[in-house]
């Protein structure tokens, strides 16, 4: 039982964990809160079922479901990097300048309309996935695991350790380092900001449309409104392991999924949303940094 | 000998200019297309470039707009929008109006007038937190809801009526808001935010799901409206005067502690919290006092709320009514009564008017919420002097 519950809050929480990397990463450069991500991934996940609808309807899932799935990743992947890429062009980078409240606003205008958007593009009653891995899996002990928990599990870990490596190797992630740490120096050593604002969008966007996509295919259904919810997890996430820090915002996603999963089994599963915030409440009064972040010092 | 043109750009870039909100157009239909299809992606197309290239002469058109505005408010001699004082005889003619309202018209109008009165309260306790001491709040309808709960539970459990339950309503409201304020106030900024968001949700959960006490989402029904010596508040125009009495005093007690040395203490923490701890200010304690004194507001609005719908459910505190009050308080003027009066009417209102085409209000008010941001950040009656800190 215990063991069954750590499985399902690791897989939980490898998706918090790539959500919450996008908030982490924007953070750490915008020091912004982008409400809207939580939108990205939810539209992720409707593009999921967009996709594979019309490759069903093609017939390439019957003739190559593999080939179909890719495919499907690659254009979630695509569609959303663009919106992402298209939220901070319009929403955001009028009021680079503007004092912090304002693009916090926006955010919640811009996630109030994705949403709505959806809604009134797609209905409102719940989606259904299309079932394809079904509920094999492997027995280990008295622990199952499904094929599907394997797969998010293992591409959560790819994807988090790409993302290392490309923010600690190549050029274009010195130039993101660089950025989070001082945006005028930055400019004047010749990064070019705004190309590395977009990246940064792209990116988490990117993963933001992969976690959704697991979530459609583990949970099966999908509803305008998850957005919302998984967002402020996820963000929860970021600030638990310390916000602006990629590593903090991994542990932190799945420190949150095991937490989930094992206080909806062992105390109660109504409140299973509230544990999310009430880990929040404690982690910023007893360590604000969260756990992976500094203290911040403040300029006077 | 100086060209008046002196910037003779290239054929290609020329051509990017004039092509640039096509270009817009063509990327936004794309980004619609996957989710409706080509005919309603093409039907968008066509629709926002026309609106992007006439965007151009439409700006021109604006700021012709607001200079006449200007200047013709620089000859009325007042200073900002509004801002002047109203002629006596229009103001006579609104109190009048408003003392009127429930004999000019029917029932629907007094209940509007009802729900606007009671969002003017509650927004006017956000405004204290988020417009006078300038700490974003974002789960203010926990402290509506605690209000509401309150009232809707001691009259139907304990049979106790409105006015000895007001009290602990607004009592509990404001504990509630200093309880929440006490670990929070050691936030800034956008983790404060955040912390507050949790609290609404957790008291939102909290409702729906403690099925014993508040009958989870099926909510409170039953609760008896207000009584005064035997007459009886059931009444809609009755309870549109009942409701006019606590604007009018909410109105009047928020003006003067926002002019009282508190008020200005608000301020200071808002425009610059070091420089005001420096000049003396205990900034923790006029912040939890900015706290509990707006959920004080929040748990009036409550109780008021409850005893007009007779009824109470989870549904109603939703983090969807906390970003509409906010946007009532921003959609004004941050920090300014009388916008925070016009930002509920708008807010109330619209959706009233708009009743046909409801399904698309949220999608306007996230959109507008967006705009507002970006082309004037301080509302629509904001003042020079607030600025927008967090």
């Amino acid at each position: 039982m215990f063991l069954q519950q750590l499985v399902n809050g690791l897989t939980l929480g490898s998706v918090y964990a790539l959500i919450a990397l996008g908030y982490s990463m924007v953070y750490g450069i915008l020091e912004l809160i982008n409400f809207a991500h939580g939108e990205i991934y939810m539209l992720g996940a409707y593009l999921g079922i967009i996709c594979l609808g019309f490759f069903t309807a093609i017939g390439l899932t019957a003739y190559n479901l593999p080939l179909a799935l890719i495919l499907t990743f690659i254009l979630s992947i695509i569609v959303c990097a663009a919106y992402g890429f298209t939220i901070e062009k319009i929403a955001y980078k009028p009021l680079r300048n503007a004092p912090r409240l304002s693009p916090l606003i926006s955010a919640i205008g811009m996630s109030i309309f994705l949403q709505n958007y959806v809604m009134l593009t797609q209905g409102a009653t719940d989606k259904v996935f299309p079932h394809f891995f079904g509920a094999a899996g492997v027995q280990f002990l008295s622990v199952r695991m499904t094929y599907l928990q394997i797969f998010i599990i293992f591409i959560s870990i790819i994807l988090m350790i790409g993302l290392r490596l490309f923010i600690r190797k190549t050029r274009m992630g010195k130039a993101m380092r660089a950025v989070a740490q001082d945006k005028t120096m930055a400019s004047l050593v010749g990064i070019n900001i705004d190309t590395v604002i977009s990246l940064t969008f792209i990116i988490g966007s990117g993963l933001a449309a992969v976690a959704g996509l697991m979530v459609a295919m583990y949970y099966g259904l999908v509803n305008y409104f998850i957005g919302y919810i998984a967002g402020i997890k996820a963000f929860t996430a970021a600030v638990l392991g310390g916000i602006g820090s990629i590593r903090g915002a991994m542990f932190g996603g799945i420190l949150l999924g095991l937490v989930e999963s094992l206080g909806g089994s062992y105390i109660s599963s109504e409140y299973k949303d509230a544990y999310a915030f009430i880990l929040l409440i404690i982690v910023l009064i007893v360590k604000p940094g969260g756990l992976f972040g500094k203290a911040e010092l403040e300029k006077v | 000998m100086s060209d008046p043109k002196p910037h003779v750009t290239g054929l290609k870039e020329r051509l990017y200019k004039r092509a640039k909100p096509l270009i817009v157009a063509l990327w936004l239909s794309l980004l619609f297309f996957p989710f409706k299809g080509l005919k309603a992606a093409l039907t968008l197309f066509v629709v926002f470039s026309l609106i992007l290239i006439s965007s151009k002469y439409l700006f021109g058109f604006w700021k012709i707009s607001i200079e006449w505005f200007n200047a013709l408010r620089e000859k009325m001699g007042a200073p900002g929008l509004f801002s002047g004082r109203i002629p006596i005889i229009v103001r006579q003619i609104l109190l009048l109006f408003i003392l009127g309202l429930p004999f000019l018209f029917g029932d629907y109008f007094i209940d509007v007038a009802v729900l606007v009165g009671i969002y003017i309260i509650l927004a006017l306790g956000l405004n204290v937190v988020v417009g006078f001491a300038g700490l974003l709040n974002l789960g203010f309808v926990a402290f509506y809801a605690i209000g509401a709960y309150t009232y809707a539970l001691l009259n139907t459990k304990a049979g106790i009526s409105f006015w000895p339950a007001l009290p602990f309503s607004v009592g509990l409201a404001t504990v509630a808001g200093f309880l929440l304020a006490v670990p929070a106030l050691r936030l800034k900024g956008d983790y404060l935010a955040i912390v507050t968001l949790g609290f609404g949700e957790i008291t939102r959960l909290i409702l729906n799901n403690w099925d014993s006490m508040t009958r989870g989402p099926n909510g409170i029904s039953g609760i008896a409206p207000p009584v005064i010596m035997s007459l009886s508040f059931g009444k809609l125009s009755h309870y549109y005067y009942l409701v006019l009495v606590f604007v009018i005093l909410s109105l009047f007690i928020n003006k003067r502690v926002y002019l009282s040395r508190i008020g200005r203490a608000w301020v200071a923490i808002r425009e610059d919290e070091i420089a005001a701890s420096v000049m003396g200010i205990n900034t923790t304690m006029y912040k939890l006092y900015a706290f509990a004194f707006g959920a004080f507001w929040a748990g009036l609005a409550g109780a008021l709320f409850a005893g007009k719908m007779q009824f109470v459910s989870p549904e109603s505190f939703t983090f969807m009514e906390s970003v509409l009050i906010l946007c009532m308080v921003i959609l004004g003027g941050l920090g300014s009564i009388a916008g925070v009066i016009l930002g509920a009417f708008i807010l109330v209102l619209l959706p009233e008017i708009l009743r046909e085409v409801q399904l698309y209000r949220m999608l306007a008010l996230g959109a507008g919420l967006v705009l507002l941001m970006i082309f004037r950040p301080q509302g629509l009656f904001g003042g020079k002097g607030v600025s927008l800190r967090s």
